[in-house]
């Protein structure tokens, strides 16, 4: 039978640009963002108005202004909260929720962590330029130890978070990292966060050329990057570098990185990437990072678990099965009644 | 006939003497594992299918369980029944059940002179009076002598009557409240059969416990009908109430009936994000278990969670509500900012206890009030309507949809802890007759802005995300009058206040009219309440006037918007008076609305008012 969708003329990038002039800063690394989730919406072959993406507070919260979708710039950190009555309720939208390292993991930290646990089936886009930026400068709960920031004159005293572990840690059933800079890898992230059902989760290296440049360059750097990326792809060895010779190797609890061809090693040796895995292994590979190890990105996690709304759904269906369709009267009516003459 | 064994078995017995009253107020109290709260609503369900008014306060205390036997460990229920209208629990009891000397100790302050007291000795012994903190015995110390004491061991009465009936030790414990309801039941002449049934459905599994209360409280019910002891037994004739069907009801559970039937009213999903707190949480719990009405209820992580769920929720096209108490809806005042600024219907409920901070949990107060109005940044105005009774709080429920719908809106609903747990008969209204709420979500594509607006309701459109050609974005930034684009414009941002504002000052031309409870043309005395204190109020006033005085009273459902009739109806009295549990809340409002010297009846015990009370201090105006 053919829909009313399936006559609709293909859509394009442009029908997700909105009519409001993009005011990040020059140079930010949010407008990459929003050009590679602008270039996949029309390939997911979803109704526009059948997308709402939700935000809260920070540079990154801006982005629901930019999309020609349903959107929701709410308050700070609590983009997940509201992300999450609206998917219950409306299961048949499509549901993002764009944040950042403030955003998400210290005001909205609770939210965040809950929202995986429970795998409401929202796709969180978390950029992470580990700084304050909209307010102009703090250290962030992803800023490295030692941080010097206007709030920290004289160096953070407080160890970051890994939003990966955080993710991992709460039970997130999709978990991925990806970069600014690097488009179709990103948009290979969100094409594979579309398809998964429940929480998917990202965190994307963001660069604040404002306040933080620079903080991911020794991982985004054209010189060093193909020594410094670590591509995940499901299934296959976890080899990089520029001359594809170097692999991670698990040795007890540890990855460590070896040389194919040195010491006898060869590819056998190479972990091979199971993104369904036990959670502890990705935990062990989202503790790598430079200068020691390339950073990881792609997919760390995606398994199937129960979804949040197809649940209550199920449950919703039982107790009709059991009680039949709710009935006015008969609630009112219900327990010892009696009659007045 | 066939001869029934039994029966031919007892002793002939004179027929007891029966005498009426017109209103009776008991209190049942034990220590909290003594299954008081059990007794007072069976009890009150016998009342109730007895055909007498009543209402009912259970009092328990905030520790989940004290140590058995202190003081801190007591709870309590009161109810007053009567052959007239009753608008309150009863200000003190005329009979008090006391299980142990915690409760004796605890609430014998509140037993008139002459008053009647039911003791269950058996458990007076030495450590239990100690841990009360009696010197000596009041049994027998002489220091009860001024009431008309029934010392009866029901501890071991009711261990006698379960014999045999292979119960543990602790389960034959456990039916002693029962005795005490049966003896209750029988003093007052009330049905046995409705606790009986709701006994076989409570231990549906466990047929010997239901047996074993069932034969604890019939036992109870024997011991007065044969023993010497009572000589009377009393009546309190039916009451002239309304006819109709009715059921007992309590604030909470009116409320949650409310909501389900406001989505039936409205075709809209239901969904409460909620997190658990005293005294709000049984609003989760009801709702929770009717999913079969469609209706979603979400236990978020936390108050903020709670709230911001709801406003997801409304963003969609549900109604959106959230129930909380006075700490957690500090929490979620933020997020109310945000649903006023996105101008969404979300009903925030209030179930208020004694604060500030932790405060008083399991005690009733009204000092959110003010809280409600402007405990938010900026212009905030949301409209604010309170629940009078256990029952009101079905129709204030329907009331804040409708407004909320309707002007698109979040809208507090107060309640307190004192209403939400008391119970009262409440007339099952006919379904056929509760008005529809209309809704109304835009469709049409075409010349369509964000902030466009009703011009009667001044409410934005009602847009559901999933519409074609409505694609658009909401948030917190303030935003243009008619595009809804960003705009930090200097007029623009004093324009959209002004709007707001006024599109909640309209709330007000929906009102029925102000109703004046004595002479509307004006007198000396108008005493002005709001919420719980209903009763109270009413019952004063009455008497007052009952004894010549010049007293009226508004009761005020609406707090903001305040009526648009009250400022005239305030100028029509020489006084107004103010009684509120708090330290003057309303009464600023009125002052500086009105300009007139309204003056404050306050009481912050985390208890009601009594009428007596406000008798008095109302006399001193007049």
């Amino acid at each position: 039978m053919d829909t009313v969708a399936d006559k609709k003329p293909q859509l394009t990038r442009k029908d997700f640009q909105s009519d409001q002039e993009v005011r990040w800063c020059p140079g930010c690394g949010d407008y990459s963002i929003l050009a590679q989730v602008q270039k996949v919406m029309p390939e997911l072959n979803i109704p526009r108005e059948n997308v709402v993406f939700v935000s809260g507070i920070g540079c990154s919260s801006r982005f629901p202004y930019y999309m020609n979708t349903y959107g929701f710039h709410s308050i700070h950190g609590r983009a997940p909260a509201i992300a999450t009555g609206l998917k219950t309720t409306r299961p048949d939208l499509q549901v993002w929720v764009v944040t950042g390292d403030g955003d998400a993991l210290s005001i909205g930290g609770n939210h965040f962590i809950h929202t995986l646990r429970k795998n409401v089936d929202v796709k969180i886009l978390l950029f992470n330029n580990r700084i304050y930026g909209l307010t102009k400068g703090q250290y962030s709960p992803t800023s490295e130890l030692g941080k010097k920031a206007k709030s920290t004159p004289y160096g953070s005293i407080d160890a970051p978070f890994n939003p990966l572990h955080l993710g991992l840690g709460a039970g997130a059933s999709f978990v991925a990292r990806s970069i600014d800079v690097e488009p179709q890898h990103l948009q290979m992230v969100i094409h594979r966060m579309a398809q998964h059902k429940g929480s998917a989760f990202v965190e994307i290296f963001q660069n604040c050329n404002v306040f933080n440049d620079g903080a991911f360059f020794d991982v985004t750097d054209k010189p060093v990057k193909d020594d410094m990326q670590l591509r995940l792809e499901h299934g296959k060895p976890l080899i990089f570098g520029k001359a594809k010779n170097k692999g991670i190797r698990l040795n007890g609890f540890k990855m460590e990185t070896v040389t194919l061809g040195q010491n006898g090693i060869t590819e056998k040796d190479i972990l091979v990437w199971d993104e369904k895995a036990e959670p502890s292994l990705a935990f062990l590979l989202a503790e790598l990072t430079p200068p020691d190890f390339p950073a990881p990105i792609g997919v760390f996690r995606a398994v199937d678990r129960p979804v949040h709304h197809e649940l209550e759904l199920s449950q919703r269906t039982a107790v009709k099965k059991m009680r039949g369709e709710g009935d006015l009267e008969k609630l009112l009516n219900s327990g010892d009644t009696w009659q007045v003459t | 006939m066939q001869v029934n064994a039994a029966t031919a078995e007892k002793p002939e017995l004179k027929p007891k003497e029966r005498e009426e009253l017109e209103t009776v107020t008991i209190r049942f109290c034990g220590d909290s594992g003594d299954g008081m709260q059990l007794t007072g609503m069976e009890f009150t369900r016998a009342s109730a299918i007895a055909g007498n008014d009543l209402q009912t306060f259970p009092d328990y205390p905030a520790e989940i369980r004290a140590p058995a036997g202190t003081l801190p460990g007591v709870s309590g229920f009161q109810i007053q029944f009567s052959h007239w209208p009753v608008y309150t629990p009863g200000d003190q009891p005329d009979v008090l059940v006391a299980m142990n000397p915690a409760a004796l100790k605890t609430n014998l302050s509140d037993l008139p002179l002459g008053g009647m007291l039911v003791l269950n000795t058996g458990a007076f012994t030495e450590p239990n009076l100690a841990k009360a903190g009696y010197k000596s015995n009041p049994l027998s110390d002489g220091s009860l002598s001024k009431y008309r004491l029934h010392a009866v061991d029901i501890s071991k009465l009711t261990a006698l009557a379960l014999e045999g009936t292979g119960l543990s030790t602790k389960e034959v414990a456990r039916a002693k409240n029962m005795f005490a309801l049966g003896l209750m039941l029988w003093m007052y002449n009330r049905p046995t059969e409705p606790t009986f049934r709701f006994l076989r459905t409570k231990f549906a599994s466990k047929a010997d416990i239901a047996a074993g209360n069932e034969k604890a409280l019939k036992a109870g019910y024997n011991y007065g009908e044969t023993t010497e002891v009572f000589a009377h037994t009393y009546e309190v004739k039916q009451a002239a109430i309304t006819p109709g069907r009715y059921r007992n009801v309590s604030g909470n559970e009116a409320l949650a009936m409310g909501f389900i039937a406001a989505t039936k009213l409205s075709g809209l999903r239901g969904f409460l994000g909620s997190y658990p707190i005293t005294p709000a949480s049984d609003i989760l719990h009801e709702l929770s278990r009717h999913k079969n009405f469609d209706f979603a209820t979400f236990q978020a992580e936390d108050e903020i969670a709670a709230v911001n769920s709801a406003i997801g929720a409304a963003f969609g096209g549900c109604l959106g509500i959230t129930s909380s108490s006075g700490p957690g809806v500090a929490l979620k005042q933020e997020a109310i900012g945000l649903a006023v600024m996105t101008e969404l219907p979300v009903i925030v409920c209030n179930i208020q206890r004694g604060g500030p901070s932790t405060g008083l949990p399991t005690k009733t107060e009204q000092a959110d009030l003010l809280q409600a109005l402007y405990g938010r940044n900026g212009e905030c105005p949301v409209p604010v309507i309170a629940a009078s009774s256990p029952s009101d709080c079905f129709e204030v429920a329907l009331e804040a949809a409708r407004i909320a719908i309707r002007y698109m809106t979040p809208v507090f609903l107060l309640s307190d802890g004192y209403i939400a747990n008391g119970q009262e008969p409440w007339r099952i209204p006919d379904v056929q007759s509760l008005k529809p709420i209309p809704v109304h979500f835009r469709t049409d594509p075409s010349n369509y802005f964000v902030y466009d607006r009703d011009p009667t309701s001044l409410a934005r459109a009602w847009v559901k995300p999933g519409t074609p050609g409505l694609e658009h974005r909401i948030g917190g930034l303030e935003k243009d009058f008619l595009t809804g684009a960003v705009s930090y414009d200097p007029a623009n941002h004093e324009k959209m206040v002004r709007i707001r504002a006024e599109k909640v000052a309209r709330v007000a031309q929906d009102y029925p009219p102000l109703k004046v409870n004595g002479d509307p043309d004006g007198g000396e005395v108008l005493v002005v309440g709001w919420g719980s204190t209903f009763g109270a109020i009413t019952q004063a006033v009455s008497q007052l006037r009952g004894k010549g005085r010049s007293v009226s009273s508004v009761h005020l459902r609406y707090l903001n918007p305040l009526h648009r009739d009250l400022g005239a109806v305030l100028k029509r009295f020489k006084k107004v008076v103010v009684p509120e549990l708090n330290l003057g809340q309303l009464v600023k409002i009125l002052r500086a609305t009105y300009l007139v010297d309204a003056q404050g009846i306050n009481k912050v015990q985390g208890k009601p008012f009594k009428v007596s009370e406000l008798v008095a201090r109302i006399s001193e105006f007049h």
